[in-house]
């Protein structure tokens, strides 16, 4: 493979990889709080990509405006989620709470199903975004280029929201401990609320830019970048925004190289992503930048 | 002839040194007590011998077999039993069956066997049943056999997690704070019938206890914890006058 | 009630079932039939499901990945020398498979077998794990599975599926095949095992406390639950005359949750009610899936989404499904009848 196909294979991945790194510092966000693994996230995003979709084409509404108000309709549509499916039984089982996400997972796929039809549509296509640069001789989109700048961006400010902002400190520390955050006087619910909403919004801003890149779509289409999200997530380090993000490019880059070196394993490639995951649940569970978690007896 | 021997476990968990070269030996069928004020490591000490801790240093030895490290279920196989400080009955299941299940450490038939029903599991069965009533009936439960343990009072939860810990057929029981939340009486009875069960099943017993009239009551020897380290041993009347263990609880004296 | 009693009612229960059988193999249409047998496949495969999750705690996602085991073995030992050669016509079937010619039951017993084999060795590692991350695991694993048996054309024809399959399968095998799995778990639940079973779900810590080997008591939970989903699958398999992996996705695995929470995780019979309950409603409520009000378009998935409520409100509201962890017995249903209120010692 010439050195211009590999540049250009890798650049795709790092893009793949931010859209996984974006949609994963969701799930490491609500699974640091809550200990939840938010199966419906996935689907938000899915959600947020249809949103725009209808927002554009059906309602004529100028994309950036579209966009704009799709992010804030995601955000919403995260903090509804969790009023609805996980607030009532925040003190039940694990198991029952899991239940739930499955079912609002499952939920929300069919509910899509029924609104927008099964038939895959088409992504409209934004021009800014879809020029082609020339860059050491291959051509590629701009939005390849946008897409990792993005992110960087939006990690940046997810960190000093984390690291200096008072809410940050909230959501540090309920994920460490609830009960004493609660009697320190924060207000659980809201920064609960705040964090499904920020991390809706982060897929929200993912889906927008995954349907400018990969224009068709599916209700199942979030199913599996949820699930590798996720698995990149765990790789990283649950809870570990940093870790979410690097796994998240480790993950996109390693699917590229393995479609592009390997073209007859193609049909294997989103099982790349479960295997990843096994071994690192088998072998550092931690994930790459985690700590692990002591069980007081 | 010692029955225990703890030699000089250290465990750190992270920056916090938990034990510090804690050395205990306990012999066989008497009533021993591990005291200090809270936080002193004891619930540790329970840990690291029934195997949920491994130490970082040090090892432990069950009539003479090192069990360090081993893991809790193997360890109560080898007869070591405990209670728990914060009751972990199994809340949904029967009394009864709380106690059943203490059983089947020991049991012989595979699962297959007793899926199926086979004579020699039958008979395994019914002998656990038995042993498992009479010990009901020996803790005063026996009514209860069919109720949700979560149901019970908590004097008498503590005592289905001692007949549970019995059924496994122990030589040394470890009991955590048993006499908690226990008024005078409830203590006084609690002490006499420590002893009771120490004669008739053959036991040696090791428990954490505050309530110091049931330590003073019936402990042969007394081992005394503050910030991981032992800073004391003896008998209670040792005990009741080291100068030591009284600042441990109190704090030193601010006058002269 | 007396032990005689007992079990006189017992019989004739049984006895009644097969009459009912007789009637229903005379009278109902071949599709009715179909979907009554599937009830029953449902029922294994939910059992095998609870045993895991409401028995043991152990929060598996696999059974799809099991049951896609079964079926395939069962299929491949099962389908004639024509039927293989026909199948096979992008790549020939592997040998020996493609030589031999099983019958049902022996085919059958080794897709259960095959699929608890592939449990021990998913079980090993991933039931290391707690709550969630198993469920992922296994999720992982099913998925795994699932597209293997996409891309391995040779063995199982990829994405093609299977075809041609003989339908041995009637409501015979599958109650038949119920009824065994009914009896086989009730006798373990009961037994020493089950209690340590149920000890583990209730705090594995305790239980371990106790002397129960966590790791040997769960991967047998594991296997026997992937076993009894390995029959259900050839069942399946045979029941349908045909498959593909496409069916062996997540929404089976849902499907099979669906009906283990809302009959009760921890309860058998109410496994079976739910069972029969949900795959006769997916029957029934196909026509949601169709045009409802006349002139107003179809809306496929709604039929779905109504399952998917179905599970939000049954986990939000009812938190123990219709029977939580009680199960059936005739004193209890004698009461229910005489609406007295049940005795508070017992179950």
């Amino acid at each position: 493979m010439s050195s211009q196909m590999f540049f250009q294979q890798l650049v795709n991945g790092i893009s793949l990889g931010s859209l996984y790194a974006l949609i994963a510092i969701g799930y490491t966000m609500i699974y640091g709080i809550l200990r939840l693994i938010n199966f419906a996230h996935g689907d938000i995003f899915m959600m947020a990509i249809y949103f725009a979709f209808f927002g554009i084409l059906t309602f004529g509404i100028p994309p950036y405006v579209c966009f704009a108000l799709v992010i804030v309709l995601t955000g919403l549509l995260g903090m509804t989620v969790e009023a609805i499916a996980y607030k009532p039984i925040r003190e039940a089982p694990k198991i029952t709470i899991l239940i739930s996400a499955i079912g609002v997972s499952f939920f929300l796929e069919n509910l899509a199903t029924v609104i927008f039809g099964g038939r895959p549509r088409t992504f409209p296509e934004i021009a800014f975004f879809a020029r082609n640069l020339n860059f050491l001789g291959v051509y590629i989109q701009s939005l390849t280029f946008m897409i990792p700048v993005i992110t960087g961006i939006l990690l940046f400010l997810m960190l000093y929201l984390i690291n200096h902002t008072k809410s940050g400190m909230a959501m540090r520390a309920i994920s460490k401990d609830q009960e004493t955050a609660k009697l320190m006087g924060v207000n659980v619910n809201r920064i609960v609320s705040i964090t499904f909403g920020i991390g809706s919004i982060l897929a929200g801003v993912a889906g927008i830019m995954w349907g400018l890149k990969y224009p068709s779509i599916l209700p199942l289409m979030g199913v599996m970048p949820g699930l590798k999200a996720f698995t990149a997530a765990v790789i990283g380090g649950i809870g570990n925004i940093k870790g979410a993000v690097m796994g998240g490019f480790l993950l996109g880059i390693a699917e590229i190289m393995l479609v592009a070196f390997f073209p007859t394993l193609t049909g294997y490639r989103d099982a790349l992503a479960f295997i990843l995951l096994l071994l690192v649940l088998l072998f550092k569970p931690t994930g790459l930048m985690g700590e692990a978690i002591t069980e007081k007896m | 002839m010692g029955i225990l021997e703890v030699n000089n476990i250290t465990i750190k968990f992270g920056g916090v040194t938990a034990l510090n070269s804690f050395q205990m030996d306990l012999t066989k069928g008497e009533i021993f007590a591990l005291i200090g004020p809270n936080g002193a490591g004891k619930t540790t000490v329970f840990n690291i011998i029934s195997g949920v801790y491994k130490p970082t240093k040090g090892k432990i030895l069950f009539n003479e077999r090192d069990i360090t490290g081993m893991k809790p279920d193997r360890v109560t196989s080898l007869g070591i039993a405990r209670t728990f400080q914060n009751i972990r009955l199994f809340k949904d299941l029967s009394v009864l069956d709380n106690v059943l299940i203490g059983n089947h450490v020991h049991i012989k038939s595979n699962f297959l066997e007793a899926t199926f029903r086979m004579l020699k599991y039958n008979k395994e069965e019914k002998a656990m049943r038995n042993k498992s009533i009479y010990l009901l009936e020996r803790m005063g439960l026996a009514q209860y056999k069919n109720e949700k343990a979560s149901s019970l009072p908590y004097g008498k939860q503590r005592k289905l997690e001692i007949a549970r810990a019995l059924a496994t057929d122990p030589e040394l029981l470890l009991l955590d704070e048993p006499a908690a939340g226990m008024n005078q009486k409830e203590s006084d009875d609690l002490a006499r019938f420590i002893k009771e069960l120490r004669d008739e099943f053959n036991l040696s017993i090791f428990m954490i206890e505050h309530h110091m009239q049931v330590v003073m009551g019936i402990s042969k020897h007394i081992f005394v914890l503050d910030y991981g380290i032992l800073i004391a041993q003896g008998g209670p009347r040792e005990i009741q006058n080291d100068q030591k263990v009284i600042e441990a609880y109190l704090g030193v004296e601010s006058d002269a | 009630m007396k032990k005689n009693r007992i079990v006189s009612l017992t019989i004739i229960s049984i006895l009644l079932v097969i009459v009912l059988l007789i009637l229903a193999n005379n009278i109902l249409n071949p599709f009715y039939l179909r979907t009554l047998a599937l009830c029953a496949v449902y029922t294994i495969v939910g059992l095998s499901l609870n045993l895991v999750i409401g028995f043991t705690g152990l929060f598996s996602l696999g059974q799809a990945g099991f049951m896609a085991i079964g079926a395939y073995t069962t299929s491949l030992l099962t389908m004639s020398l024509a039927a293989k050669q026909a199948n096979f016509f992008v790549a020939p079937l592997i040998s020996p498979l493609n030589k031999i010619v099983w019958p049902f039951f022996p085919a059958l017993i080794a897709g259960g077998l095959l699929a608890a084999f592939a449990a021990f060795l998913i079980g090993t590692p991933a039931l290391r794990l707690n709550g969630d991350y198993l469920a992922i695991s296994t999720l992982g694993f099913s998925e795994i599975i699932r597209i293997v048996l996409t891309n391995i054309q040779r063995l199982t024809n990829g994405a093609l599926g299977l075809i041609e399959i003989p339908t041995t399968a009637n409501v015979w095998w599958t109650f038949g095949a119920m009824g065994v799995t009914l009896v086989i778990l009730q006798l373990l639940i009961n037994s020493s095992y089950g209690r340590a079973l149920k000890a583990i779900r209730e705090d594995e810590k305790a239980a371990e406390a106790m002397g129960i080997n966590l790791y040997k008591h769960k991967i047998l939970s594991f296997c026997i639950s992937a076993f009894f989903a390995g029959i259900g699958g050839g069942l399946l398999a045979s029941l349908l005359g045909s498959i593909d992996p496409l069916q062996f996705r997540f929404l089976l695995t849902f499907n099979i949750l669906l009906i283990v929470v809302l009959g009760g995780m921890g309860s058998l019979t109410g496994t079976v009610l739910s069972a029969f309950a949900v795959t006769i409603g997916t029957e029934a409520l196909r026509f949601l899936d169709g045009p409802i009000i006349p002139n107003v378009p179809a809306l496929p998935g709604l039929r779905m989404v109504v399952f998917a409520a179905l599970l939000m409100i049954s986990i939000l509201l009812f938190r123990s499904g219709i029977m939580g962890t009680k199960e059936f017995n005739w004193d209890g249903l004698l009461g229910f009848l005489k609406r007295k209120p049940l005795s508070k010692r017992g179950e």
